[in-house]
């Protein structure tokens, strides 16, 4: 599905990797390991069309990313470090009137107060906890399931034990049903019985 | 798709501008105070009020129209919207059009709206505030659009306001030319129809090209 082809990424005037290949198939996840400063994000951010490679090529299905973009934007979702959330919005407005794709308000509250955030609908964003707004930000991924790539930049970080669980889930039943999942975490999540395939860019990388 | 992300977005930045009403406020009462010291800057005498009046108003209109831009892209860039709007399937172009829109509708559509009453307590003639207004309502839409420009050119900057102003201001002149012109000639008792054609061809050009630039300058600050 994801093909990645002697890909090279230089951020400021550092090369951060160069020759990184990989592919990630249908109903894999894939998980970016490397310490700090190795170029997982930076990674993350080429693979969605956020930033440009200096070399390599990022195919989708066997089309060339950047060159089918819009084709290749119905396809991916991507959540990032920032939550992308609106301070002044409450989580179910940010829900619904996210450009992505509309979902309604209704439908939005009723999928916050199943992931035991009810308590959050109808306060503003801005006075939850990290750990809060990061489950609204992952919320998004239960109305994408139809997209079949998700590439997600540290989806662990701020969150509990339970909401860590409930993630894991998420993501392997998404691999499960066709779906293709990029992530990266400093955490070592079980992601139950689905074939996790570790890229590290520690092989990749011109400083070891 | 395209349609829904643009009213989504629309919906989106009218209802946080309702929330985040300061800044609106700040815009509108900028453009009342500069216009109301002009009389106390250059002395009462109606005959010298009356005629620059119209470029008072206009310039006003423009200085106003600076102090929102920067906020037009930022606080989307802050919080991670902006990448998601990248990733749209919908054209950037057509969501940074539904910003401007919406930028224009909350801080520039005011300033047009009480316009008329300003040149009232200037003293100008019923004939000229209605053509001063229809400038107006032509003309600020294309600021807007020129802003968003700077405003995406600027993003992420150090000291990125004061830049854009200048980044954008220089490209405001025509439109102030004909704008504040137009309301000279009518107080001269001349056909305007130039002028307003041109503040036209200004608009449907900025129209066009300026979401393409802005969507272009938006993608290489978030590379």
């Amino acid at each position: 599905m994801l093909e990645v082809e002697g890909l090279a990424c230089i951020r400021g005037e550092r090369l951060l990797f160069r020759d990184l290949s990989f592919r990630v198939d249908r109903g894999q996840v894939a998980w970016i390991t490397g310490p700090n400063g190795s170029g997982k994000t930076s990674l993350l951010r080429l693979l969605c069309g956020l930033s440009q490679p200096e070399a390599g090529a990022i195919r989708w299905q066997g089309q060339d990313t950047r060159a089918e973009r819009e084709y290749f934007a119905r396809d991916l979702l991507y959540l990032g470090h920032l939550n992308a959330l609106k301070d002044d919005l409450t989580p179910e407005e940010n829900l619904s009137l996210d450009p992505l794709g509309s979902v309604s308000r209704d439908a939005a509250v009723e999928m916050l107060s199943g992931r035991g955030l009810k308590r959050t609908v109808g306060l503003m964003s801005r006075v939850l906890s990290q750990g809060q707004k990061r489950r609204v930000a992952l919320a998004r991924l239960a109305f994408a399931q139809m997209r079949p790539l998700w590439i997600l930049d540290e989806p662990f970080a701020a969150l509990d034990a339970v909401a860590v669980d409930d993630l894991a889930a998420t993501v392997a039943g998404h691999a499960r049903g066709g779906g293709v999942v990029l992530l990266t975490s400093h955490q070592d999540v079980a992601i139950g019985d689905v074939p996790v395939k570790r890229v590290s860019l520690t092989a990749v990388s011109p400083i070891r | 798709m395209t349609a829904t992300a643009f009213w989504t977005l629309l919906k989106r930045d009218l209802l946080l501008a309702l929330r985040r009403r300061a800044d609106v406020l700040t815009t509108f009462f900028f453009f009342v105070i500069v216009v109301s010291l002009f009389p106390l800057g250059v002395g009462p005498e109606s005959d010298l009020l009356r005629s620059i009046a119209p470029g008072v108003i206009w310039v006003a209109a423009l200085l106003a129209s600076m102090l929102g831009l920067n906020r037009l892209f930022a606080s989307d860039f802050a919080d991670g919207t902006l990448e998601q709007m990248l990733l749209t399937p919908a054209p950037l172009g057509v969501l940074v059009l539904a910003k401007v829109l919406a930028h224009w509708l909350v801080a520039e559509l005011p300033l047009v709206m009480v316009a008329p009453l300003l040149g009232l307590q200037l003293d100008i003639s019923t004939e000229v505030v209605k053509v001063m207004w229809v400038t107006l309502l032509l003309g600020t839409p294309t600021l807007s659009l020129l802003g968003a420009i700077g405003a995406a050119l600027t993003l992420g900057v150090r000291g990125g306001g004061p830049l854009l102003s200048l980044l954008v201001l220089p490209l405001c002149v025509p439109v102030l030319i004909f704008g504040a012109g137009a309301a000279s000639a009518v107080a001269a008792g001349q056909d305007v129809q130039a002028h307003l054609s041109l503040l036209t061809g200004f608009l449907l050009c900025a129209l066009v090209l300026a979401p393409v630039g802005a969507a272009a300058a938006l993608r290489i600050a978030l590379d």
